[in-house]
């Protein structure tokens, strides 16, 4: 055991404050001291993207990050991107083009997804293949993820336009 | 996976991390992005007492392009170098590599310096280092001090850094001609079967110069200047490719794993290294 | 009262059988909102931990864990000394063998349970684990299952008797220490003597390697002991919520009635998680011990070296046929590995499952199968990895086996398939080896599929690829794979199907509330097939509510009625038919009912989308929504209050869905790179409940299919080194790896099934490993190749090339 430290983050708007051994990966200070368990455990060496995150404006994989490393940091799990009533054009589009199955990739995956439509609003199928490729999924063999990620940024950049 | 249990240090300046490295000695390591180091510590096959985080240190994440040098920090993250708007004119060969390198996460957080200063012959970028003839400067309790990548690499895990000292940027002269980086590997996320680094610069269709590297096919990074000799004066034809395929399976020394035997290894890096010749040619 | 809408749209509103209707388990799964295993989280809850063995083979001459009990935050470390006392050093297999909990004086495998630490935290009992200290002595290592017959080595000393006799086993005699079983099908004789005599015969021998299911999500359980009621609730990751209820119930000497296993959402299964594994075991002690709930989530390591391998088949064929193609007999001989126990699971009247279902889908007069199972130093398992029993060995064999043959005969294998198809007429069929296939139309479906690829220009295509590359124009070839498969699906009757003794039906209860909305329970659970979408959409169109007003409950056993669980695509035939039959029971008293309000004979009202008509009147109707609301205030004479039912479904026979798979692919010779230029995947199903689920269904089978037989295995060297611990080397595609995929289909409805479905989840991994490696198989055939082996990686492929000399 070694001493805890201070750690002070802000998850999906709101400030957490703990004390944390160093150990403490990240995705374990989410799941299970913060309660946020939307993003999950896959393969815990980097690999899967299950639980993938945005920090500061990144994709990460909080597998693979101490909750130390995160101090000061600004954090959005899916449980940040969209909810009942201000749902992300993403979400929807899961759902409509059957871009899931057992749903436990799902919230790596749509996180994930904000970020590269962030990058790159209007994505060839090749880029969001390539874009995606850091999140695994077992059950749809991605093709409607694809498709749920085209009809998504289509979807956003009509409301752009609009707005405009 | 846990890892055992580490005291966490996140020193503002370099003077702090020097000093807590003196102060622990083997007991501590430095981490940058933390994806090749984090994931050993949570196997256990890390054991990593004092762990050093430079996220706070100023000056590490500047990528500057000069009139004949460019020096990319070692915070440099594989994201900032396929992003650097400058970058892709100056030395596009270095975002060719960092996309090759994992997934988009990793590369949002995998480092230049990370991916340099452990020796680990997996990785992509001591090979482009090599091929890009770059210094690695490293500052240590006795000041600052230049390597070549050239020589900085001794055996697996290995290098001319000593365990004191911390990698701070590398340079690279502005690379010339045309570039590639080819890369076989299993999938998304696996590490090279071969790869090869290579940049040639042509005037009147003769090869007048040629630098190249490869990636995890022993257990350094490799570089050939007998296969780089193999092309320069030549029209880069096949038989001057052959040559040069010829030169770097003398020096390569790959080993069995899950990717293949040695036999597909050494085939494939000759097959490889052609690609990457013959593309970069084609651009030169 | 005239009606507002259209019968058309009546239909529509349902969203019963036959829509795209979207998922109703998105919502919570797109808000990070499911609630997995490791989404539980108890009051006081402990964690528990494995001590692993890191050799393969060795006797263990000490457990020292007094260090790990010093680590602050760690409350105990069970050995297999501790669970001995219980009887629960070991437990029973579904196989019926028994295996260890823990390390009981050796262990077997690689990653084998030694010790459980159960701590505070996960952080402790990690700390924990590396505390105990453990004295092992190895022993020799047996990999190789030829090997391991041939051994004077005893992997199972207590499956010897003192005096060296081997006894017999849960499958009948023994040849060997290490030997497991012989499981027999068909007529050794007669197959004999029609390959000694044919005019043509091809043989092959094959190995089918070993791999896993992988789930994204391991595997893992909270268990909790409440002392205070006896009461024990289970969450787990478990395919079988019910069969692990009376598991527990039979080794724990707990009432059932006592037990409530909860499986809640579950991250992929694919056969991982339908065993019974010592983490179970260990957890549910721990909390009787402790008195505290107890929580193991396996790692991915532990995943991939402990828990579930499938495939391992060494198989070897004869295939014989006329000059002209007609096939006239089949051999097969398995020689099957187990690992360190044989954990397999399958219906117990059958060791090798239905691998007898190798006959495939040809009209194979006689045919004899014979499979031994071999104990190694590999982990135990033998789950139907997204298939049916066995089944893609099954397939894989007689489809390689068609093409060796076609080789030999210097015959188009597209052609072989064709004229040695089952025909139409024929079913139901029975096979060689005893399968009584419901329905098919194969021919109407090969043609198709042939038609839309354009297959001869694909063959003329590939025979100018092979031209140029003998040119020196191209150092790419370009493979065609051909699959046409037949799954037998949906175990299954009773009269031969069981598991532990527990018969292999299905079930459904339903309850109609008043303002006629549902609720239908079944003893299944989702993984991700979408239940609670397609039971919804059954029941709509059985009893004319809406699906929408339907809710489909599975994975508690206090509230669920009695099932086998999801595996095997046995859902939509088993549980499906439960559901079609309970709400038959609902509809059945519903026209009583109608009958009464409308004041007619029952036989004078029919059913009609949504309501009861009477008869040639069809403006007299009572909705189910007003039949329903009379359930409940109306005093119906002669009729009980309520609008309950429940079915409890054997079925007559297995359902047999089918497929024809084309793939077209292109190889890198000098590097053994592939490139999936096209897949094209006519699936037959029956009749179709949600075509978009289907769909994707098949997307996710193909994917698997390709990871398969492209290179994803579980490796061990010499020394029973696992070789492929993480995902790092253990090959899960990423989007950027896999293809668009082309999807087709016929409609031949199962003649027994009271919907005429037959299950699709697995058919696309039953017939797409097959196809991609007939692909790349098919790419070397110019050049002489007859066979290799998977998976298919870019060095063995680079292996056949270099073999058949196209390296300079």
């Amino acid at each position: 055991m070694s001493n805890k430290m201070h750690v002070k983050f802000t998850v999906n708007g709101k400030v957490e404050e703990f004390l944390a051994e160093p150990r403490e990966l990240l995705i374990y200070t989410l799941r299970e001291r913060l309660n946020i368990t939307g993003p999950h455990i896959g393969c815990e060496t980097s690999h899967c993207g299950a639980c993938s995150v945005t920090i500061d404006g990144k994709s990460v994989k909080a597998c693979t990050m101490f909750a130390v490393q995160a101090d000061g940091a600004d954090i959005t799990t899916i449980e940040g991107i969209g909810g009942p009533d201000d749902l992300h054009p993403l979400q929807n589009a899961f759902k409509e083009h059957h871009g899931l199955q057992c749903g436990y990739c799902t919230p790596g995956m749509i996180t994930r997804a904000t970020k590269l439509l962030e990058e790159n609003p209007n994505p060839t199928e090749e880029e969001i293949r390539f874009g995606m490729a850091g999140n695994i999924c077992r059950c749809t063999g991605y093709q409607n993820i694809i498709k749920a990620i085209q009809h998504a940024a289509a979807e956003m950049n009509a409301a752009k336009e609009a707005a405009e | 996976m846990i890892p055992a249990a580490f005291e966490y240090y996140r020193p503002k300046d370099m003077a702090s991390v020097l000093s807590l490295l003196e102060e622990h000695g083997d007991d501590a390591r430095v981490m940058a992005g933390g994806h090749s180091l984090i994931p050993m510590m949570k196997l256990r096959m890390a054991d990593v007492p004092h762990l050093i985080d430079l996220q706070d240190i100023e000056g590490l994440s500047d990528i500057e392009i000069g009139a004949d040098t460019i020096e990319i920090g070692a915070m440099v993250t594989q994201m900032d170098l396929i992003s650097h708007e400058g970058l892709a004119d100056a030395a596009p060969i270095l975002r060719e590599t960092a996309l090759q390198i994992a997934d988009p996460q990793v590369r949002y957080m995998g480092t230049m310096g990370g991916n340099v200063a452990n020796g680990d012959p997996v990785n992509d970028m001591p090979g482009l280092m090599q091929c890009l003839d770059a210094t690695m400067s490293v500052i240590g309790p006795d000041g600052a001090r230049d390597i070549l990548a050239r020589e900085f690499y001794e055996a697996a895990y290995m290098t001319a850094r000593e365990d004191d000292e911390v990698l701070t940027s590398v340079t690279i002269p502005r690379p010339k001609g045309g570039h590639a980086y080819e890369k076989q590997k299993r999938k998304i996320g696996d590490y090279a079967t071969a790869a090869a680094a290579v940049q040639i610069v042509k005037e009147n269709g003769v090869c007048t110069s040629a630098s190249i590297a490869m990636t995890n096919l022993s257990d350094i990074p490799i570089h050939s200047p007998d296969a780089e000799a193999a092309l320069v004066g030549t029209a880069v034809d096949d038989a001057a490719i052959k040559a040069a395929m010829q030169a770097m399976l003398g020096d390569i020394d790959p080993s069995e794993d899950n990717r293949g035997p040695v036999a597909f290894k050494n085939h494939v890096a000759g097959v490889i290294l052609r690609r990457a010749i013959e593309r970069a040619w084609s651009r030169a | 009262m005239k009606d507002e809408v259209t019968r058309d749209e009546r239909v529509d509103n349902l969203k019963g059988m036959g829509c795209s209707r979207k998922r109703v388990e998105d919502a919570r799964f797109t808000h990070g909102k499911g609630n997995y295993v490791d989404d539980v989280k108890l009051d006081g809850m402990l964690f528990g931990d494995f001590v692993r063995s890191p050799h393969a083979h060795a006797r263990i001459k000490n457990i020292d864990t007094s260090a790990a009990l010093e680590v602050p935050g760690v409350l105990a470390v069970l050995t297999a000394a501790d669970l001995e006392p219980l009887g629960l050093h070991w437990m029973p297999t579904l196989a019926g063998d028994k295996q260890m909990v823990l390390a009981d004086g050796k262990v077997l495998f690689q990653g084998q349970e030694v010790a459980f630490v159960v701590a505070e935290d996960r952080y402790a009992a990690s700390d924990g684990m590396e505390a105990v200290v453990v004295d092992y002595e190895e022993l020799p290592v047996l990999v190789n299952p030829f090997e391991a017959l041939k051994s004077d080595v005893v992997l199972r000393e207590d499956l010897v008797a003192e005096d060296g006799s081997i006894p017999d086993g849960a499958h009948g005699s023994r040849k060997h220490a290490n030997h497991i079983f012989t499981w027999e099908a068909g007529d050794k004789h007669t197959t004999d003597e029609v390959i000694s005599n044919a005019e043509i015969v091809a043989e092959e021998e094959m190995y089918y390697h070993r791999t896993h299911p992988c789930p994204l999500e391991t595997c893992g359980c909270v268990a909790s002991m409440d002392k205070v009621n006896g009461k024990l609730t289970l969450w787990g990751t478990f395919q079988a919520p019910h069969a692990i209820r009376t598991i527990v119930a039979l080794i724990s000497g707990m009432e059932e009635h006592n037990i409530r296993v909860i499986s809640p959402d579950i991250g992929g299964g694919f056969g991982n998680k339908v065993g019974a594994y010592p983490g179970y075991v260990c957890s549910v002690v721990a909390s009787i011990v402790t008195g505290k709930p107890v929580k193991w989530i396996e790692d991915r390591m532990d995943n991939l070296m402990t828990t579930a391998f499938a495939r391992d088949y060494w198989m070897k064929g004869k295939i014989s046929a006329t000059k002209d193609g007609k096939i006239t007999g089949l051999h097969c001989h398995v020689t099957a590995d187990h690992g360190g126990f044989d954990a397999c699971a399958d219906p117990t009247k059958f060791p090798a499952g239905f691998m007898n279902i190798c006959t495939g889908s040809y009209d194979i007069p006689t045919a004899f199968l014979e499979v031994d199972g071999v104990y190694t130093n590999k982990a135990p398992g033998g789950v139907s990895y997204r298939c049916s029993f066995r089944v893609t060995e099954a397939v894989y064999f007689i489809e390689r086996m068609i093409e060796v043959l076609a080789i030999k005969l210097n015959m188009d294998a597209a052609e072989l398939r064709r004229i040695n198809f089952i025909k139409k007429e024929q079913f139901p069929y029975t096979a060689a080896l005893g399968w009584e296939y419901d329905s098919g139309d194969y021919h109407t479906a090969w043609d198709k599929a042939l038609k839309t690829v354009d297959y001869d220009g694909l063959r003329a295509e590939q025979a100018q690829r092979v031209e140029d590359f003998k040119a020196g124009k191209t150092r790419k070839l370009m493979g065609i794979g051909l699959s046409f498969f037949t799954e037998i699906v949906g175990a299954g009757p009773v009269k031969n199907c069981d598991i532990l003794g527990l018969g292999m039906f299905d079930s459904c209860e339903i309850r109609i509330h008043p303002t006629g909305s549902a609720i239908a329970r079944l003893g299944t659970i989702s993984q991700g097939q979408g239940h609670a979408t397609t039971f919804a959409q059954i029941l709509a169109s059985e009893i004319g509510l809406p699906a929408d007003s339907i809710t489909i409950e599975e994975g508690d056993t206090d509230t669920a009625p009695y099932g086998l669980g999801t595996y095997g695509s046995r859902s939509t035939p088993v549980a499906g038919a439960a559901t079609a039959m309970a709400g038959r029971k609902i509809r059945a008293k519903a026209q009583m009912i109608a009958a009464y309000l409308l004041e007619v004979h029952d036989d004078d009202v029919e059913f009609d989308v949504d309501r009861f008509v009477v008869k040639g009147a069809p403006e007299k109707f009572k909705t189910m929504k007003e039949i329903a609301f009379a359930a409940y205030n109306q005093a119906i004479p002669g009729m009980e209050p309520g609008l309950e039912a429940v079915s409890y479904y054997d079925p007559p026979n297995m359902t047999y869905p089918f497929g024809a798979y084309v793939c077209v692919m292109d190889i890198d010779v000098d590097t053994g790179v592939t490139e999936i230029r096209r897949f094209y995947a006519l699936d037959d199903c029956g009749t179709r409940i949600n075509p978009m689920i289907i769909e994707g269904q098949v997307h996710g089978g193909l994917t698997e299919a390709l990871a398969v037989a492209l290179g994803q295995e579980i490796a061990y060297d010499d020394m029973g080194n696992v070789k492929t611990g993480t995902l790092m080397d253990f090959f899960l595609p990423t989007a950027w790896e896999v293809p668009n995929y082309e999807t087709d289909y016929t409609v031949t409805p199962s003649p027994h099934h009271p919907i005429g479905a037959k299950g699709v989840g697995e058919s696309p991994h039953v017939g797409g490993v097959p196809c991609f490696s007939n692909a790349v198989q098919d790419a070397f055939r110019a050049f002489g190749n007859t066979h290799t082996n998977m998976p298919h990686d870019h060095w063995r492929i680079w292996k056949t090339a270099n073999e058949l000399g196209l390296h300079d």
